[in-house]
């Protein structure tokens, strides 16, 4: 790091579309649902924004093959000629967008942009995620691994290293659930708005043993998006403005989940995300001085060793520091993805990123949707967003924070 | 001396028992055959035997590979080719296909030898593999089954010495398929057995006994082709054969008919029960007929570890419904998936090829680490390319690390297992898991690797690596 993003940059405003099956409207509608939000909040019109960064993975892939260009966005919105660029992680992509967007205002490129991530999954006439079919990578290595099969491996790993029995296992993925649900009904936004008990949970069917139903997340449309400018002139658009303190991406080698050193339950990508991000922002003891996390929860696990490999607990702790002692809810010590997070707000794959800045950025100005769920002075909040799976991240951590 | 230096089998893991046939369509059928699993075709399961037939055998010193098949998997592009390759076989090889009578095996066993004593090849391999597809609600439909049989023929140090043969032609046309079948045809049964088995089958035996003197009595053991078991007890009585000690089990009610992998698989069957200096009488039927005089040497005794039959017998999974079956073949036609078709691409998979069909790994000459597939740089200690030597992997068993079984993929047979195996020596293979019992699923159990066809993307069909449990 040749010096630090803390407090260089600033979000002046942001919006979220809602988030579930959004027969409604097509992937230009949520892409104004959100920035109009955006702009609203920000005081600002859509022609004052000077570059936008926009994150997705496929778009809305109802052409086959066809990757989504910058052009997405101008059509949708009707920018005039400005500089769009499209970026994409897989289901980090949001996240990147920040990263564009930060990265040209800290580098005194612009005065106002745009990020935002966006995701329409449900065009498509299929249930599940797309694109985990063989060929789209490799022609027959690691055919049919789809999402839920590659991430229930690190579970299993996960039990089988710390002596859970699958039931003791499932149990602490049930609780996990319950909260995503908790979370999911007090967020009108949200895509799944039901409340769980730990024994529907268990009983649900088997998604990939030994995830089920209730252990993933659904197949969701949405869009979120923040606007951006340098912090030394974000009074100009309102007080209760949030700075960008840390940034950090780990790339994983993408061979590494056939390193026989690789036990599927340390995350190094995100670990090494978190190290750089903690140094930007000044962070000692992540657990003591954040006071919100979103983690990337797009499975139960996902949450579980995300928070270990945040180091928000010791590897291994997770079920002491953070089930046992209900540190993960809202009223917790270390409240964790208190929106309904990817599993119960929905996970639209480029979305989520930019999603997770807007509940960040409520939270601190104290103006979460539902007060139920506001966490009490909120000053640090990280948002984590990776790409890929266990053994092949793209890992993104931002924190945000009141300036 | 010429003769068979080695042999092996396969028979896949699932059965199919004959009383879910009798629910469905009615009937009285008994026991049950061996049904290929969803990604094994004839070519991958003759690759299995021929594995199981050069256990210990060097593969380099292979010169040949004739493959023995009425369906081999492409219509037009060598199976045997592809073979080789799984095998880890030398490229300057002859290889070829011999298809289109249930005879190719024993055809191919004959052109061996001929070739060995011909002095164009020290050892050549014999493959013989049928899975054929009956009609549903047919008389074939209890009786087909799938498997495959290997014999390695070479000179000196053999097992078997093939002291005569005598090989009939015939016209004859009693099963056939068409270019657009898929499944077999037959003329009415009792036109087969009164004008073709029955009068064919006794005139090449005859005619064998007769050119080197011998009679029924001169023989230990019979293994020999039938449509039926009927008929095969019958052919047993017209021969003079004693049906309790000279007649090799046919095998009708634990493996069915598996067409040209038939008689070369009741062949092993025969011996892996032989003792050194037995006779054995090996006849095969089909567009004419053949008929063997076997001769059993010390060398037997050397290869007695092969999983040959009654191993690869005792080692089932139960395929418990039709519809399963049915989904197997892909005998029905099920609803158009709105999802995204698999892709493929050959350029990639022939770029790949010493990893994807010869499943070699690297190891690196930097960090000693052994890694699967073969890389650009060491995934240990990124040292360039230079440094990492390839090595064959597909010998190595391993144990199991994680899995998962996930229930949504879209495969034909629910849950996708996906397994990540610790090679022993060094290696990690991240991969489907296939032949699994999903009850009987655990990290650490032994594993090992198996060839198998993954989809047919594009309309052709890609052939990759998969786990497997340990086969006792």
């Amino acid at each position: 790091m040749r010096e630090s993003i803390k407090d260089k940059v600033a979000v002046v405003g942001a919006g979220c579309s809602k988030f579930g099956e959004r027969w409604d409207t097509g992937i230009e509608g949520l892409i104004r649902e959100a920035t109009t939000e955006a702009c609203a909040d920000a005081g600002i019109e859509i022609k004052d924004i000077q570059a936008a960064w926009m994150g997705t993975f496929l778009g809305s892939q109802t052409v086959e093959g066809a990757l989504p260009t910058g052009m997405l966005l101008s059509q949708s919105l009707q920018t005039q000629f400005i500089p769009v660029t499209r970026v994409e992680n897989a289901c980090g992509s949001g996240q990147e967008a920040v990263r564009g967007a930060t990265y040209a205002i800290a580098a005194k490129a612009y005065d106002l942009v745009l990020a935002i991530g966006v995701e329409k999954l449900k065009d498509t006439g299929f249930g599940g995620l797309g694109a985990m079919f063989p060929g789209r990578w490799e022609p027959v290595y690691g055919a049919f691994s789809t999402g839920p099969g590659r991430y229930a491996m690190a579970a299993t790993a996960y039990f089988a290293k710390y002596g859970f029995s699958p039931e003791d296992g499932k149990r602490m993925l049930a609780e996990i659930d319950v909260k995503s649900h908790y979370y999911g009904v007090r967020n009108p936004r949200a895509h799944l708005r039901r409340e769980i008990t730990v024994e529907d949970a268990l009983k649900a069917p088997m998604i990939a043993w030994p995830l089920g139903l209730y252990d993933c997340c659904g197949v969701t449309d949405g869009a979120a998006a923040a606007i951006l400018v340098p912090a030394e002139e974000a009074k100009r658009y309102r007080d209760d403005y949030v700075t960008i303190k840390g940034l950090g991406v780990g790339t994983s080698p993408g061979w590494f989940k056939e390193r026989e050193d690789f036990d599927f339950t340390s995350w190094l990508a995100t670990e090494a995300a978190a190290h750089q991000a903690y140094d930007e922002a000044g962070i000692k003891d992540p657990r003591k001085e954040l006071d919100m996390v979103e983690n990337h929860d797009c499975f139960s696990i996902a949450e579980l060793i995300a928070s270990e490999s945040l180091f928000l607990c010791e590897h291994g702790k997770y079920k002491k520091e953070f089930t046992d002692k209900r540190a993960y809810y809202h009223d917790g010590e270390m409240p964790v993805n208190v929106s309904g997070g990817l599993k119960s707000f929905g996970h639209p794959i480029g979305a989520s990123g930019t999603r997770e800045t807007y509940e960040i950025y409520k939270q601190i100005q104290g103006k979460a949707e539902e007060p139920s769920r506001q966490i009490k002075n909120v000053r640090l909040g990280l948002s984590h967003n990776q790409g890929g799976h266990p053994g092949k991240f793209i890992c993104g951590v931002v924190i945000y924070g009141a300036p | 001396m010429e003769g068979i230096i080695s042999y092996g089998a396969h028979i896949p893991i699932y059965r199919l028992s004959r009383e879910i046939l009798n629910q469905v369509w009615g009937g009285r059928g008994k026991g049950e055959k061996a049904i290929a699993n969803v990604d094994e075709d004839s070519m991958t399961m003759g690759v299995e035997a021929a594995r199981n037939c050069l256990k210990g055998i060097e593969k380099s010193s292979v010169d040949a590979l004739y493959f023995a098949s009425t369906t081999p998997p492409f219509k037009e592009k060598q199976s045997a080719s592809i073979m080789a390759a799984a095998l880890d076989l030398r490229e300057d090889i002859i290889a070829v296909d011999l298809t289109d009578s249930l005879r190719s095996g024993t055809i191919a066993l004959r052109m061996a030898l001929d070739a060995v004593k011909a002095g164009s090849a020290k050892k050549v391999l014999v493959v013989a593999s049928d899975c054929r597809i009956p009609p549903p609600n047919s008389a074939l439909e209890p009786l087909f089954g799938d498997g495959a049989a290997a014999f390695l023929i070479g000179e000196g140090g053999i097992a078997v010495e093939i002291e005569g043969s005598y090989y009939l032609t015939s016209e004859f046309v009693d099963m056939w398929r068409m270019e657009y079948d898929k499944t077999t045809r037959s003329w009415e049964d009792r036109f087969i057995r009164d004008e073709g088995y029955i009068p064919h089958f006794q005139k090449a035996v005859s005619a064998l006994l007769k050119a080197h003197n011998l009679s029924a009595k001169d023989f230990a053991k019979a293994a020999f082709y039938a449509p039926d078991a009927r008929l095969h007890s019958d052919m047993a009585k017209r021969l003079g054969l004693d049906a309790k000690t000279q007649v090799q089990n046919p095998l009708f009610d634990q493996l069915g008919n598996t067409g040209t992998a038939f008689a070369p698989m009741i062949l092993v069957g025969a011996l892996e029960e032989a003792k050194p200096g037995d006779r054995i009488l090996l006849a095969n039927y089909g567009d004419g007929a053949d008929a063997h005089v076997l001769r059993v040497t010390e060398g037997i005794e050397k290869i007695k570890d092969r999983r040959g039959i009654k191993k690869n017998l005792e080692s089932k999974l139960m395929l418990d419904n039709y519809g399963k079956y049915i989904k197997f073949r892909s005998l029905m036609q099920f609803a158009e998936t709105t999802d995204y078709r698999p892709r493929t691409s050959l350029p990639q998979l022939w770029r790949d090829r010493q990893w994807v069909f010869r499943f070699h790994g690297h190891k690196c000459k930097k960090c000693g680490k052994t890694q699967f597939p073969m890389q650009q740089f060491c995934m240990y200690c990124q040292a360039p390319e230079e440094f990492l030597e390839e090595i064959p992997l597909s010998d190595r068993k391993g144990t199991l690390f994680t899995f998962s079984m996930d229930e949504r993929a879209p495969v034909v047979d629910p849950p996708n297992v996906l397994g990540v195996v610790n090679l022993e020596g060094g290696g990690r293979f991240f991969s489907q898991m296939t032949d699994r019992d999903v009850n009987n699923i655990k990290v650490g159990m032994p594993m090992e690797v198996t060839f198998r066809r993954i989809h047919d993307a594009l309309g052709v069909h890609n052939y990759f690596w998969k786990c497997k449990p340990v086969r006792e």
